[in-house]
């Protein structure tokens, strides 16, 4: 074996940019699947147009996009599609935008979810991307707007976040184009598991709470060998999520294991509405 | 052990562990999510922009200023859009209507076709569509990049807290505002916009009452009756302010409607207290206008003008065959017409609108073309046999209208407030049934407003008639 000496130039992930290729529409036989999410209005929308060369709608308003987007980029060799899920500020309500993202995340098996939070609003964004480390390892996140960060006068440090989060973080300014070829790096690296993510886990201070997640990820783990999410899925069953017990019930969370993806319907096929008059 | 033991298990730890789970929970990530920032934020001290930001939306939110600045804020856009459209609308529509169309009908008598045939293609197909692009595209191209510059700045989320204590006393809940401005690009882009709203309850008022922002295809209608018949009655300097204050007027009504049947729905059919809430205000960011001004005119423009001329190609056709194809003493849309000009003027309207407006179902953009089609062919008009359509610019629009129609002001206005309210169109129909799964609730989506239609001209008709202005 020959050693093989990289200059500066191919280690720079500038250099790799050039490989990116927008391919729009065009999502099949896509090697990876990546999904955009975050908090409303962070520039998920802005990502993934930079991606994909396409031109979903941006507007400066949260709530936007209300259902997922689908595009598709090639990168160094690799066909990813990208996934453009609704804002949301959580994954434990239940409005139909939360649960599109929630569901997309959870049963959608994303190869890498990148989560795009604010510079300018960290700790509100955090919130978001804590809850969506619970569910998946796999996990970018653009540290979006950090022109407007600077222009405010704050200094995010993003290598401690990086530590904090144990996952890539990537400070951007996607208005601007900025740090687009440094997010491709980060993905590429995740989805080809040649980053190996250690995640921040949420810390349990009430220990008799801990001690009933504990005993449900067992009988999960019983029930579903080799569940990959098994500590959230505890965490929703104790909070009485409807359409969790509904997964747990008609065992399509057994699919998870199988590294299936059991995407339900397109959310906007099955909204029930019906309210009593 | 079997899923149903695994969530047996759930719920008995859960009832162990009591009520405060959730709220343990969100503790936890709280706590967690502030020391990081805490942690990996620091700031310098410089505020400049945050106090700018701050002193803008106290200017924008003002609960007087704020209204003030919306009125001026939409009246600007639409005063824009109708003098700015004024000139490239008439030029379009010398070269479409004037120009190409008599080019077309030369090369056809060129050609020796057979009079029906180029009857159907040139006076049916091609005048509807040419119509549209002539009257459609200038304002579109004008009001689509301003509206999205406002978006683009932040503004629409302001509009959406000033309008919130209004949605809220009326029951509804103050998201609404946000999908009532979807609506105004298109309702049934507005329609899927609803699904940011959590509760069932007030997101089927919000797509019931969709219907009262008026959408891309009614514009036209309303622009070009505010500027020939409103407009033209005020002097020539105010004209084009009178006009878009007749605009921005309906627009207003198509507010207060919408905040008067989410009230009324929500004390009836669909009772609940609204629900609480928070809209994030987020930071004014300068524009992009180069790129807004791109994708708003190739995207929005162009793709809303490439759906209505579909909607109007086969309209065309429609109307030439309904109005050339006798039976009897007269041409099918002749007794449509007849058939509905007595309901129609009694609201103050006539045969001709309502035969329009039951056309322009797959599309709103249509109903002036079908109108002024049906009144040039069934007057039996020298005009049209003479293709005198070949320069319909407004006074011409206006002759053929008032002498050959009969229209009156009251005509003008009741047409502008029937097209406010009247059913949604069949897209949007489509999308309402998709959204809620109900034929029901679709189907008063569509009465709903047509009833509300009927009444309001009726009444303005029938006062108009006892005050002698009509």
């Amino acid at each position: 074996m020959s050693v093989v000496v990289t200059g500066a130039c191919e280690t720079c992930p500038a250099y790799h940019s050039a490989a990116l290729k927008k391919l729009g529409l065009n999502v099949e036989n896509f090697d990876y699947v990546v999904a955009l999410a975050g908090n409303p209005n962070t520039g998920k929308s802005t990502v993934f147009n930079a991606l994909t060369g396409l031109r979903q709608h941006v507007g400066n308003w949260p709530g936007k996009t209300v259902a997922r987007a689908e595009g598709g980029f090639a990168y160094e060799g690799k066909n990813y599609k990208l996934v453009d899920l609704p804002g949301t500020y959580s994954l434990l309500s239940t409005s139909t935008d939360e649960e599109i993202a929630r569901d997309f995340i959870l049963f959608g098996q994303p190869s890498v979810t990148v989560v795009v939070v604010d510079a300018t609003r960290l700790e509100r964004n955090l919130n978001l991307a804590l809850q969506i480390l619970e569910i998946t390892d796999r996990v970018v996140v653009a540290l979006n707007l950090m022109d407007e960060a600077r222009r405010h006068g704050l200094k995010v440090d993003d290598r401690h976040l990086a530590r904090e989060l144990g996952v890539p973080v990537v400070p951007m300014a996607a208005r601007r184009g900025q740090g687009i070829p440094e997010l491709l790096d980060a993905v590429a690296q995740v989805a080809a598991g040649r980053f190996v993510t250690r995640p921040h886990r949420i810390h349990q201070r009430d220990a008799r709470l801990e001690q009933a997640v504990e005993n449900l990820v067992a009988a999960l783990n019983q029930e579903f060998p080799g569940l990959p999410n098994a500590r959230w899925v505890a965490l929703r069953l104790l909070d009485g999520d409807a359409s969790i017990e509904q997964a747990v019930r008609d065992r399509t969370l057994g699919d998870l294991t199988r590294g299936q993806s059991v995407l339900p319907a397109p959310v906007s096929d099955r909204i029930p509405l019906e309210v009593a008059s | 052990m079997t899923g149903s033991d695994v969530l047996k298990t759930a719920a008995q730890l859960r009832a162990e562990l009591g009520a405060d789970y959730h709220d343990k929970l969100m503790e936890a990530i709280y706590t967690d999510a502030s020391k990081i920032a805490d942690r990996s934020v620091s700031h310098d001290g410089t505020r400049a922009r945050l106090t700018f930001d701050r002193a803008l939306d106290r200017a924008l939110t003002h609960p007087v200023w704020g209204f003030a600045v919306m009125g001026l804020m939409f009246f600007g856009v639409f005063w824009l859009t109708i003098t700015g459209s004024n000139v490239p609308s008439s030029m379009l529509a010398d070269l479409l209507l004037g120009r190409v169309y008599g080019a077309l009908h030369n090369l056809a008598a060129a050609l020796s076709a057979p009079a029906w045939l180029s009857g159907l293609l040139i006076d049916g197909v091609y005048m509807a569509t040419a119509w549209v692009v002539s009257v459609m595209l200038p304002p579109m191209a004008i009001f689509f990049p301003l509206f999205t510059l406002l978006e683009d700045f932040g503004y629409l989320p302001r509009v959406a807290f000033n309008l919130d204590r209004l949605f809220a006393a009326a029951g509804a809940h103050g998201k609404q505002s946000l999908t009532m401005m979807m609506g105004f690009g298109c309702n049934a882009a507005g329609v899927v916009a609803t699904r940011i709203i959590d509760s069932p309850r007030e997101r089927l008022i919000a797509i019931l009452t969709n219907n009262f922002s008026i959408c891309n295809g009614r514009w036209p209608t309303l622009i070009l009756m505010g500027t020939i018949f409103i407009g033209a009655s005020a002097p020539p300097v105010l004209a084009s302010a009178a006009a878009a204050t007749s605009v921005v007027t309906v627009a207003v009504v198509g507010i207060l409607v919408a905040l008067a049947v989410s009230w009324g729905l929500s004390k009836t059919w669909l009772k609940g207290a609204p629900s609480v809430y928070s809209l994030e205000l987020p930071p004014y960011r300068p524009p992009q206008i180069l790129k807004t001004l791109y994708t708003s005119v190739i995207d929005r423009t162009l793709i809303v003008l490439w759906r209505a001329v579909m909607m109007a190609a086969p309209a065309g056709a429609v109307i030439w065959l309904t109005s050339n194809i006798t039976i009897g003493d007269a041409s099918i849309a002749g007794h449509m017409v007849n058939l509905l000009n007595p309901l129609g003027l009694l609201l103050g309207l006539n045969g001709i609108i309502l035969v329009a407006y039951i056309v322009a179902i797959p599309a709103n953009e249509i109903i002036i073309p079908t109108i002024l089609m049906l009144t040039l062919t069934l007057g039996g008009s020298q005009m049209a046999q003479a293709g005198v359509m070949l320069e319909l610019e407004d006074a011409q629009t206006y002759t053929v209208l008032t002498q050959l129609g009969g229209w009156t002001l009251l005509t003008a206005i009741n047409l502008m407030l029937f097209s406010l309210l009247h059913n949604p169109c069949s897209t949007t129909l489509l999308t309402i049934w998709r959204e809620t799964r109900s034929r029901r609730w679709t189907l008063v989506s569509a009465l709903l407003p047509l009833a509300l239609g009927f009444t309001v001209t009726f009444i303005t008709a029938t006062l108009a008639r006892l005050f002698g202005w009509a």
